[in-house]
């Protein structure tokens, strides 16, 4: 189970709204590389993983995902807030505005709701372990790209925080894979299959 | 320290846990991660005790003023304290 606690992984503290970029970053709040579909996807592979240290890792990374979805959440919830008529037609916000209004909804920078079909939980160590590093390597990207839009230093740095964490958790993903291999060889298991 | 420094310590104090505890699950028994993960685990639980004792419950599970349940107060993590003087969240 989880316990709340009161403070963000990343301090966030943007004090100029901007509901265009808002709009961009939504995509890693629910989009098919965000931090809801990541933290979902270990989440639910880590009860088929073997090894300690690979259930471990894909428990605590799925963790950590939830706390980069609430900085991405806060992200979006302080670039949004307060923001008036004007501002929201100036800044191409309206399609999200009459859905949404200033709400946080999990979805893609295009509009498109969140959707678990654009992840797995294949019952077969491996493939889950590979996924992942690919996953974090295209959540890095999409930070990337996002970077290229962001002028503001204050939304930039959390940003780049989320970034970093994507290389870290790839790594660690890998070491876990090196594990789960040796295991299978071990047990004579090639492939899921026993030889 | 006030509310935001002593916060402000306690996250990243816990960001070394986070970071300590994905390179322990790989790594189960490399010493020096080992203590360090310890000293930092403890210091965190000195910093969380100072911080609940004036400013209110932290997580879940802390206790809470017996007049009130003043885990309810603000400010919450997403609200932004540098650009906020009381106002709406």
């Amino acid at each position: 189970m989880w316990i709340y606690e009161k403070k963000l992984e990343c301090p966030v503290n943007i004090t100029r709204p901007d509901p265009k970029l808002a709009q961009l970053i939504i995509t890693q709040y629910g989009g098919p590389d965000g931090e809801l579909g990541a933290s979902l996807r270990y989440l639910s592979q880590r009860f088929n993983m073997v090894t300690p240290q690979a259930r471990a890792t894909l428990n605590d990374i799925g963790t950590e995902e939830l706390a980069h979805l609430e900085i991405v959440g806060t992200i979006v919830r302080q670039l949004t807030r307060d923001v008036g008529e004007k501002e929201i037609r100036a800044s191409g916000f309206e399609p999200f505005y009459v859905e949404h209004g200033l709400g946080v909804y999990p979805q893609n920078a295009g509009g498109g709701a969140f959707t678990a079909a654009a992840m797995q939980s294949k019952g077969d160590p491996i493939a889950d372990l590979y996924e992942n590093m690919a996953a974090e390597q295209k959540a890095r990207v999409t930070y990337e790209y996002l970077l290229d839009m962001i002028d503001n230093p204050e939304v930039a740095k959390p940003i780049r925080f989320l970034r970093e964490r994507e290389i870290v958790h790839f790594q660690r993903f890998g070491e876990a894979l090196n594990y789960v291999k040796e295991y299978q060889e071990k047990n004579h298991i090639f492939f899921g299959m026993t030889v | 320290m006030d509310r935001e420094q002593l916060l402000s310590e306690i996250m990243t104090k816990d960001f070394v846990l986070t970071d300590l505890r994905l390179f322990l699950n790989t790594h189960p028994c490399e010493k020096e991660a080992l203590t360090l993960f310890n000293d930092t685990a403890k210091e965190i639980l000195n910093l969380k005790t100072q911080f609940e004792s004036t400013y209110g419950p932290f997580d879940g599970r802390s206790p809470v003023s017996p007049a009130r349940f003043d885990w309810i107060d603000d400010p919450w993590p997403w609200q932004n304290t540098k650009n906020n003087a009381g106002g709406k969240n």
